[in-house]
């Protein structure tokens, strides 16, 4: 594919007067996992229903393997598989039977999604539950069905909203899997989520949203160098301790400090880090370990809740 | 181009949605299609034949044939409202479905107008049925009097699209599942006993006849009075008129309805 799977110029969803997407670009390569991160409200769903032409563009421009979603809605979804955040499986039908409906949809013949069927049950572990009822699949397996859904007819493009919230974590590992090698596969994703270690395990690159704006984008391990630091130390301590500790570290260029309740965050004190937490020794007040994309996701989108 | 004022944006995605339906029933044909079958039975059997013992009609006709259009028109009405207003209000909110068949290429008119003409064929399918029941027990309740009769089934595809439509129109403003009593018992409720199928309209007052003009039920009803009866008159045309006007009216409004439902 030569065209770029997804392309956003200065995209805006207004509902009312609430701004839900304010003006963001991205481009998602071919072949590769693009992860769209942020807290609720961030403007991740709508983004995602405005790709999969069920919410209108507001303004701005935004295209599909070179369709432009507002003019050829038709063309755009028949290359998208979508994997929305509600299930909505059809319970009046058993599991392959909710295929064969949805593989109709896409005017496939029947030559062409029985043995797709076939593959996506045996990929995702469902062939044994093929004439199952709905309602007594597991969560997981229902997450497993839906994705197995969007892709029935073996799109160029996988969206994934929030694919593992709710799961167990044998779910979720079992649904990151999948998608790794989805990837391997060479289809291209777009995946949201508000949780960092499915990002780290999964995105080639990533954005972060926050109040409808894209805040940073890049690859997972350069975001964390850039704003966590190699080493991220936590220290648990008293008012007065902290008060020397701070002083002493405040002199120091490069570094970053944040106090969050009884915490204190250093960011980027590299051997500075590693003498205090020598100095302190306590296991249980300091704490000194790899910084990761929840530090990168804190510092920029702050620590308040949101909703 | 608004989603209020576009053209309806139809293709076979349309057919698709009616396929969907057809196999959930052929599934399900012995809880939803076997219960169904008894009950006109018994509304000729207690109506016609237990209370129409005690009806004597200005024109000497017997009650059990001057209810037979009516049955015609009303249990067709209810297919559809079972249909259309209930089942879609389940796949738009309860179930999600809609929301997932609109991620594939078809369109939010495909699933309404899709719906309109699975409720549709179940009101003909219940029309044929209930029409051969008629002719069956005709020898003995006189219902069936013409072979004009025979246009009811056809005909029955306006009704059907009508009250199909109306039923989606209503399932598109639903907030919840309890507003649905609204609709049954002020809507349709009233067209049931003043649609012209348990009593003449024309003797009713003025006013009342006034009113029920604009009952839709009430030109089904008699429509299919004057085929199951032979008189053929010139007053069909303006009934047929009437419900297609309707029909056109009630259709553009459910895709309306819907797309604004579904578009976020």
């Amino acid at each position: 594919m030569t065209t770029i799977p997804i392309e956003a110029h200065g995209l805006v969803k207004r509902y009312g007067t609430l701004t839900a997407v304010d003006g963001i670009s991205f481009a998602v390569q071919p072949q590769e996992c693009f992860g769209v991160l942020g807290p609720n409200g961030a403007g991740k769903s709508t983004t995602i229903k405005m790709i999969s032409c069920f919410s209108p563009v507001t303004s701005g421009s935004l295209s599909v393997g070179g369709y432009d979603v507002r003019t050829n809605p038709r063309a755009v979804k028949h290359l998208l598989g979508l994997v929305p955040q509600e299930d909505g499986l059809d319970e009046d039908l058993p599991v392959r039977k909710n295929l064969e409906v949805y593989a109709r949809y896409y005017n496939l013949p029947k030559s062409v999604s029985g043995a797709r069927i076939d593959e996506v049950l045996d990929l995702f572990q469902l062939t044994e539950k093929a004439n199952a009822k709905i309602n007594d699949l597991s969560g997981g397996m229902k997450r497993r069905l839906v994705i197995a859904r969007a892709l029935v007819h073996d799109p160029q493009i996988l969206i994934l909203d929030e694919p593992t919230t709710g799961l167990d974590p044998q779910a979720r590992h079992l649904v990151w899997q999948k998608l790794r090698l989805l990837r391997s596969r060479g289809v291209t994703m777009l995946l949201t989520t508000h949780y960092m270690d499915e990002a780290a395990h999964l995105c080639d690159r990533l954005v972060i949203m926050h109040r409808g704006k894209i805040l940073t984008e890049g690859k997972p391990l350069a975001l964390i160098a850039e704003h966590a630091g190699e080493h991220v130390l936590e220290l648990r301590m008293s008012v007065e301790e902290r008060a020397g500790m701070l002083g002493e570290l405040g002199n120091i260029e490069g570094i970053a400090i944040e106090e969050v309740e009884d915490i204190v965050y250093v960011f980027g004190g590299g051997d500075v880090s590693k003498r205090i937490a020598e100095q302190v020794g306590d296991p249980g007040r300091v704490f000194l370990r790899p910084g990761n994309l929840e530090d990168v996701f804190l510092r920029l989108t702050g620590r308040g809740l949101l909703d | 181009m608004s989603a209020w004022t576009a053209t309806p944006d139809i293709s076979i995605g349309a057919y698709r949605v009616w396929q969907r339906n057809r196999d959930v029933l052929l599934r399900l044909w012995k809880s939803e299609l076997v219960a169904q079958l008894a009950e006109p039975i018994f509304v000729i059997l207690a109506l016609g034949l237990g209370l129409g013992q005690f009806v004597k009609l200005d024109n000497g006709q017997e009650y059990v044939s001057f209810l037979a259009p009516g049955l015609l028109a009303m249990f067709p009405m209810f297919a559809c409202v079972f249909e259309c207003a209930w089942g879609s209000y389940v796949r738009l909110e309860m179930q999600g479905t809609y929301r997932a068949v609109l991620a594939t290429p078809v369109s939010i008119d495909d699933v309404i107008t899709g719906e309109i003409l699975w409720g549709t064929s179940r009101a003909m399918l219940n029309c044929a049925y209930i029409l051969v029941i008629a002719t069956i027990l005709s020898p003995w309740l006189h219902m069936v009097h013409s072979p004009w009769a025979i246009l009811v089934i056809p005909l029955a595809a306006i009704p059907g699209l009508l009250f199909s439509a109306i039923s989606i129109c209503f399932a598109s403003i639903a907030k919840a599942m309890s507003q649905f009593s609204y609709f049954f018992n002020l809507i349709i409720n009233p067209m049931f006993w003043f649609g012209g199928a348990f009593f003449p309209i024309d003797k009713l007052p003025g006013w009342a006849q006034v009113l029920a003009w604009f009952v839709p039920l009430a030109h089904v009803t008699s429509l299919y009075r004057g085929l199951l009866n032979g008189h053929i008159h010139g007053s069909m045309i303006i009934d047929v008129v009437w419900l297609m006007v309707a029909t056109a009216l009630f259709y553009w409004l459910a895709l309306r309805g819907m797309r604004g439902r579904l578009t976020e």
